[in-house]
């Protein structure tokens, strides 16, 4: 403030605007909104030079700026295709496809991740001494080497180590159904029959009446004190259920059993090396940082919710799944979010060994072919924005519904 | 603001006309020719134990470096992968692509490049293991096929599968080395790339003798030297370079005999190309003797062919489409004169 009262030489011997300006700069709270101001404003200024470099640079080059390749054939074939897809469809498809690849392997991964990292954390905790350094060392040494590694080292043993496909026909294969090749894992594929419908209504009724039954027990519960074995009932309503109905149907289910032909196995249903590797190193991986997330968050549960629980009878089981992980999932949340984040992005590495994902197809061949650069790559940029936005959202949403409701 | 806008739209376009319209006296400043070359192919652009580069296309990097620097070390490989090889030339990070790269419409026309002629005529081949008993590439129904991501073969491959009514499950790659381990390992059945590749690739094999590249070629490969659009005096420099080997092999000027060809011969075309009449170097921006700076580090045509991936190195590939005209091929060049 005392610069206000005795202003500096430059600014007595100024004009009465540089005066002016100069108190607002002496001044602490406007001298933040001038700071933010220029920032907003340089931001501003770099953001129009990339911008303007670029569309100077690609008109130099004699390059134009359109999305119309994404309507033309694509001319090139991808391997693992979950929707129609043959080398006549258009770029636009085989984007799609790309997506759909890397949705695929980032869904399956975070699940595999998920349920692998909650085991790892909590067996992390065990009283048993070598369950626990077990655990330990397998973090430590997974979440220590660069997944790309992890990528390559799965894939190099699934091709190297399994067997050619016409040697597992005679010995890699369970019951002559699965066969284990350097090519994939090849399994009998359903092929369902009209009357199908039944089992899958049969199991949707079972579903739907176990969450019914779980909230009726729930109120028994708390009207009556007496507890009813749910999961158990739930669980055997599910898979009986269906059964009977498979039955009464007439086994409306044949199984498309996959067969040496030439060069490869035909039919049923295929795990590719690449899909495989993919998978198995980003759940690892991330299942890695899981577990020790997963680790504080039980021990950030205080000790004496642990000695209540005992005091009152209940099993450690009970005690860690009813009263600590409820309570340990509200700091669990937000790093795992970014852990979802991770492996998503990840899984970009999948062009290292071939695995067909977004950045392979538009961001490869398809910027091959046509030349588009930046078009591509603003596609593969906008995708993967938001896809972690959508993940982050789902994963705020989950936070608000679990975090601690301050009464 | 719109006036700024519009200034500093135009500042920055002068300011990449400048860096992109004089290649050449850019690599003369540099004295140092950058060239963008595949990043592991033996006999065309591979390093040897002690990290040197060699191959037919470091060959011709060699023979542009001194036809424009007088010194044919003077050069920085940059190694490019068939995805990344257009972007590296086209943001200026290299001078020339020297790179086993195919001709085609789309990328002379739309992707803005400019092909500079054919020093190989290729063609895509299919090489399979010889347990497999394969005779012919319409035999390959349901096969695996290992291929490079990125390049036109991935094209050729869709379209000839198609055509023929085969299916295939193609197993995707970044480059020869990946294809080379995964066709070893089984990975795949077959492994398609230009006919000369695959010669290159088998002769890594510690058991070349039981692999076999089939009868059939499904497409036209011609390879060239690629610079960027907008530059044609440094096109003009690359295009002659190139002509110039085929010229001398053609007027019979070798490594050997060039110093003293260059004194002066009967022949009015030799001493146009070797400078000891006219001055054709002057009129690309060179020096007089660039042509026989060229010819001098790495022999004509037909001694970079046969020195780097001819019948008596292990890749041992005929001439074929690649004798001159003369003999029945394909490799001519335009007169000098």
């Amino acid at each position: 403030m005392a610069s206000i009262d005795t202003p500096s030489p430059s600014a007595r011997s100024g004009s009465g605007e540089r005066n002016i300006l100069a108190r607002l700069w002496y001044e602490k709270e406007t001298r933040g909104v001038i700071l933010q101001i220029l920032t907003v404003v340089l931001l501003f200024a770099f953001i129009a030079y990339i911008t303007l470099n670029a569309i100077a640079n690609l008109a130099l080059l004699g390059k134009t700026f359109s999305f119309d390749f994404l309507s033309e054939p694509s001319h090139y074939d991808i391997n693992q295709t979950l929707i129609e897809y043959t080398s006549k469809s258009t770029h636009f498809r085989a984007g799609l496809v790309g997506i759909l690849n890397t949705l695929l392997v980032a869904i399956c991964g975070i699940i595999l991740a998920t349920i692998l990292g909650f085991i790892l954390g909590v067996l992390r905790l065990s009283p048993n001494w070598l369950v626990s350094k077990m655990v330990y060392c397998f973090v430590e040494f997974t979440r220590n080497v660069p997944v790309l590694l992890h990528i390559l080292l799965i894939h190099g043993f699934v091709v190297h180590m399994l067997p050619k496909p016409r040697a597992a026909q005679e010995w890699a294969n369970l019951a002559d159904l699965v066969f284990f090749t350097n090519r994939g894992v090849f399994a009998p594929m359903p092929l369902l029959g009209d009357r199908f419908s039944w089992v899958a209504t049969a199991f949707l009724v079972a579903v739907v009446g176990s969450f019914i039954f779980a909230r009726w027990a729930k109120k028994h519960q708390a009207a009556t004190g007496q507890h009813l074995p749910v999961v158990l009932i739930n669980l055997g309503a599910i898979a009986a259920l269906p059964a009977l109905a498979y039955l009464l149907a007439g086994s409306p289910v044949g199984w498309d059993i996959p067969a040496l032909k030439g060069f490869n196995f035909r039919g049923g249903f295929v795990i590719r090396p690449e899909f495989l590797a993919l998978w198995l190193a980003l759940s690892l991986y991330t299942s890695a940082f899981i577990a020790e997330i997963v680790r504080a968050g039980i021990e950030a549960v205080s000790k004496g919710q642990w000695e209540a629980s005992s005091a009152l009878g209940v099993s450690r089981g009970r005690t860690l799944s009813l009263i600590i992980i409820p309570q340990a999932m509200r700091v669990i949340v937000p790093p795992l979010t970014s852990q979802y984040l991770n492996l998503t992005k990840n899984s970009s590495l999948a062009i290292a060994i071939g695995y067909m994902d977004i950045v392979a197809t538009v961001g490869g061949i398809t910027l091959m072919q046509t030349g588009k650069e930046m078009e591509t790559m603003i596609i593969v940029i906008l995708f993967y924005l938001g896809v972690s936005l959508f993940i982050s959202a789902i994963m705020n949403w989950y936070n608000n519904r679990i975090k601690l409701v301050e009464r | 603001m719109k006036r700024i806008v519009l200034g500093a739209t135009a500042a920055l376009a002068m300011m990449a006309t400048a860096a992109n319209a004089g290649t050449l006296d850019d690599v003369k400043a540099r004295g140092e020719l950058i060239c963008i070359v595949n990043s592991g192919f033996v006999g065309f652009a591979s390093t040897d134990a002690s990290g040197k580069w060699q191959g037919y296309d470091i060959d011709y990097c060699k023979a542009t470096a001194a036809a424009v620097l007088g010194d044919a070390g003077k050069i920085k490989y940059k190694p490019a992968t068939g995805k990344t090889r257009f972007t590296i030339l086209n943001s200026g990070e290299g001078d020339v692509l020297w790179r086993n790269t195919t001709w085609t419409f789309v990328r002379d026309v739309d992707v803005k490049l400019a092909f500079q002629g054919v020093n190989y005529y290729d063609g895509q081949g299919f090489m399979v293991p010889k347990k497999l008993g394969v005779k012919s590439a319409k035999e390959l129904d349901g096969a695996s096929v290992c291929i490079q991501t990125g390049t036109t073969t991935e094209l050729n491959l869709a379209d000839f599968f198609r055509v023929n009514k085969m299916k295939y499950e193609p197993v995707p790659t970044e480059n020869n080395e990946e294809s080379r381990t995964n066709l070893l390992a089984g990975r795949c059945d077959v492994y398609t790339t230009d006919a000369s590749g695959l010669a290159a690739t088998r002769a890594t094999f510690k058991d070349p003798e039981n692999y076999v590249i089939l009868p059939e070629i499904i497409s036209k490969e011609p390879l060239g030297p690629v610079t960027r659009h907008g530059d044609d005096n440094w096109s003009d420099i690359i295009r002659w370079v190139k002509n110039a080997l085929v010229a001398a092999e053609e007027l019979g000027i070798t490594q050997a005999n060039v110093a003293t060809m260059a004194k002066g011969t009967d022949n009015p075309e030799i001493n146009r190309l070797l400078g000891a009449e006219g001055n054709l170097g002057g009129m690309l921006g060179l020096e007089k003797d660039w042509a026989v700076r060229a010819i001098a580090a790495v022999g004509n045509y037909g001694e970079i062919f046969e020195r780097n991936i001819g019948t008596k190195t292990k890749i041992g590939l005929e001439r074929g489409l690649n004798a001159l005209w003369t003999k029945g091929g394909l490799q001519y060049t335009p007169p000098f004169r």
